[in-house]
């Protein structure tokens, strides 16, 4: 054990309201059916904007605050305008993000006061695939590494078991971790 | 239509410590079974099964192992033989071949249809089981026809299955043990992993059960817990009934078993696995070390530290763990499904299940009044699904249902 603190950890999560929300799901299992979404429009070349602002739950249409837009492309050494990051970067962007506002929100179920938390992401790829040379490789990652370097008042078992908790409720990683059905139609 | 006070469903072990809290109570009651006394322990398990706990756990009412075995584990015939002289012994008021058909509320307590009549009581016991009906993923559907496929009630032994390879899906108790005697047999065995409990059979020169029984966490309570949807959905411990024998992914590893993540879908004849394996393993070594540590704390506490601290390996993992097996290629004959049992509530008419058929109780006391549930996981306490968990629970259990007969448990209405 390193530090304790007497004031109780306040890591900016709100866990009570999350949990009240699993308490009402016993009476009311349809407010937690989701759906997110995106409309992405192509702008030039490798370059399209993927615009996010509705989705749908707690049985009802709902709305962020402004809609968010996001550009995609791809890096100069693809011959492109390199406008903004790669398609898989974005998805370890996802990644990251949704493992650490877990290790926050897990942290502060457990009381453990966070000081800081940074998740170096790196994702393994073969051309190979994605260019059609060689049919024995797949298109996305062959293995992907999360890293994190963690400062909390905590011992390093109880961060190990922040981490764990935090992929095992992981939407993210579940979606890279295990096949998804996936439907593309041309309306 | 034959009445009596308490209509008990099921002779098993759950139904028979009932039976002898309700006799010493002067409760007239009658137990319902289907089968045999213990009738699953009789049919449903493979043939070299031994059970779980060590015969000095084995205790009921009235009842404890005076063996000269006590660190022993039984067969499943012999857990089944001392069911049926613990039955004898009560002289528990079983009918065997009598099935039950329905359980309804009616004007004054419950009418219980059963293939052999139908009985009114004003209070009913289920104790037909946590473990009646295998749990199998959608997936199995998806299976070529050409694979054999069994779930873990319907193996018996490794001569019964086919030729080739086996894939045994699911790695808690029944999991690895037939991992385990199948790779020993000489077949190649690939071992899907989700969620699992790790655990040591010996720690620091006990068997593990008696560290957790001594030290008192097998009597944790349930409205103790800080999760009990968790603690009562837990896999079964990762345990076999060998002296000294541990079944956890390293052993059978070094045994040739081969790992792969959770089953996740069957596509195409082709099964893919999650590439969760890393995290399921640390999930189980982390919770496992935490268990430890109580248990060590335990043994300072009650004066019992000979400084043999004994740590474990972390769960080696392949690398990489294949994501996907063609079950066309005929590496794989046949399926193992220990994918877990679940309970049979399908007879219960009464407004006591939830959406999704489970029955909802509070330890035990159903919404229903008079309406009493045994031997599910954690039901009271921890041990609620071990043998050595129904004495306490038939203690308490009966005790309610006492006072519910003498009007003294208060109203306790059913609400939507």
């Amino acid at each position: 054990m390193t530090t304790t603190t007497q004031a109780p950890a306040d890591n900016g999560v709100n866990v009570e309201a999350l949990l009240g929300v699993r308490n009402t799901l016993p009476d009311s299992p349809e407010i937690a059916r989701f759906q997110w979404r995106s409309t992405t429009s192509w702008v030039h070349g490798t370059h399209s904007r993927s615009d996010v602002e509705t989705f749908y739950g707690f049985s009802d249409e709902q709305k962020h605050h402004t809609s968010f837009s996001f550009d995609v492309d791809h890096p100069e050494q693809f011959a492109a305008q390199d406008t903004s990051i790669t398609p898989v970067e974005y998805v370890l962007v996802a990644l990251g993000g949704c493992l650490t506002a877990g290790v926050a929100a897990v942290a502060q179920q457990r009381q453990i006061q966070l000081r800081s938390v940074v998740a170096t992401l790196t994702a393994e790829m073969d051309l190979h695939g994605i260019l059609g040379a060689d049919p024995d490789i797949r298109n996305g990652f062959s293995g992907v590494n999360v890293s994190y370097q963690i400062d909390a008042e905590a011992t390093p078992e109880e961060i190990r078991a922040l981490v764990a908790q935090s992929q095992k409720r992981s939407a993210v990683y579940d979606i890279l971790t295990n096949p998804t059905n996936v439907t593309v139609d041309v309306a | 239509m034959p009445r009596t006070t308490t209509v008990v469903i099921g002779a098993g072990h759950s139904g028979l410590a009932m039976s002898r809290h309700l006799a010493d109570r002067s409760i007239d009651h009658v137990v319902l079974e289907r089968g045999e006394v213990a009738s699953s322990w009789r049919t449903k398990r493979w043939n070299s099964l031994r059970l779980l706990t060590p015969n000095w756990m084995t205790r009921l009412p009235g009842y404890a192992y005076r063996g000269d075995d006590p660190d022993g584990y039984l067969t499943a015939p012999q857990v089944a033989n001392l069911i049926g002289d613990y039955a004898k012994q009560s002289a528990a008021p079983v009918l065997t071949g009598t099935a039950v058909a329905a359980v309804r509320p009616a004007a004054d307590g419950y009418v219980v249809r059963t293939d052999q009549g139908t009985w009114e009581a004003p209070t009913v016991v289920l104790a037909s089981g946590a473990c009646t009906l295998p749990v199998v993923p959608a997936s199995a559907a998806d299976v070529p026809r050409e694979l054999t496929c069994l779930t873990a009630d319907e193996y018996r032994n490794p001569a019964a299955l086919p030729d080739p390879g086996v894939l045994v899906v699911g790695a808690s108790s029944s999991g690895v043990q037939i991992a385990e005697e199948l790779q020993r047999s000489g077949r190649a065995v690939t071992l899907a992993v989700g969620e699992h409990v790790r655990l040591p059979r010996t720690y620091r020169d006990r068997d593990i059960l008696w560290w957790m029984d001594a030290s008192g966490l097998l009597d944790e309570p349930y409205d103790e817990v800080d999760d009990l949807v968790r603690v009562r959905n837990l896999p079964s411990m990762q345990l076999a009934g060998t002296p000294g024998r541990t079944v956890d992914l390293n052993a059978l590893q070094g045994l040739g078993v081969r790992l792969v993540g959770r089953l996740a879908g069957i596509r195409d004849g082709v099964a893919q696995f999650a590439g969760s394996l890393p995290n399921v393993c640390a999930l189980a070594d982390l919770k496992m070390a935490r268990l430890l540590d109580a248990i060590d704390v335990w043994a300072l506490s009650a004066g019992m530290d000979d400084g043999d601290v004994q740590r474990f390996s972390p769960t080696h993992l392949p690398e990489p763990a294949p994501l996907s097996i063609d079950l066309r290629s005929r590496e794989i004959g046949t399926i193992v499904w220990a994918t877990g049992m679940r309970p049979d509530w399908s007879w219960v008419d009464a407004p006591v299940l939830d959406r999704k058929g489970r029955l909802v109780h509070h330890g035990g006391v159903t919404e229903s009044p008079g309406l009493y549930a045994m031997g599910l996981p954690f039901l009271r306490r921890r041990k609620s699904s071990l043998i050595d968990g129904a004495a306490a629970d038939a203690a308490d259990l009966s005790a309610h249902l006492a006072a519910h007969l003498a009007g003294r448990a208060g109203p306790r209405r059913w609400t939507a």
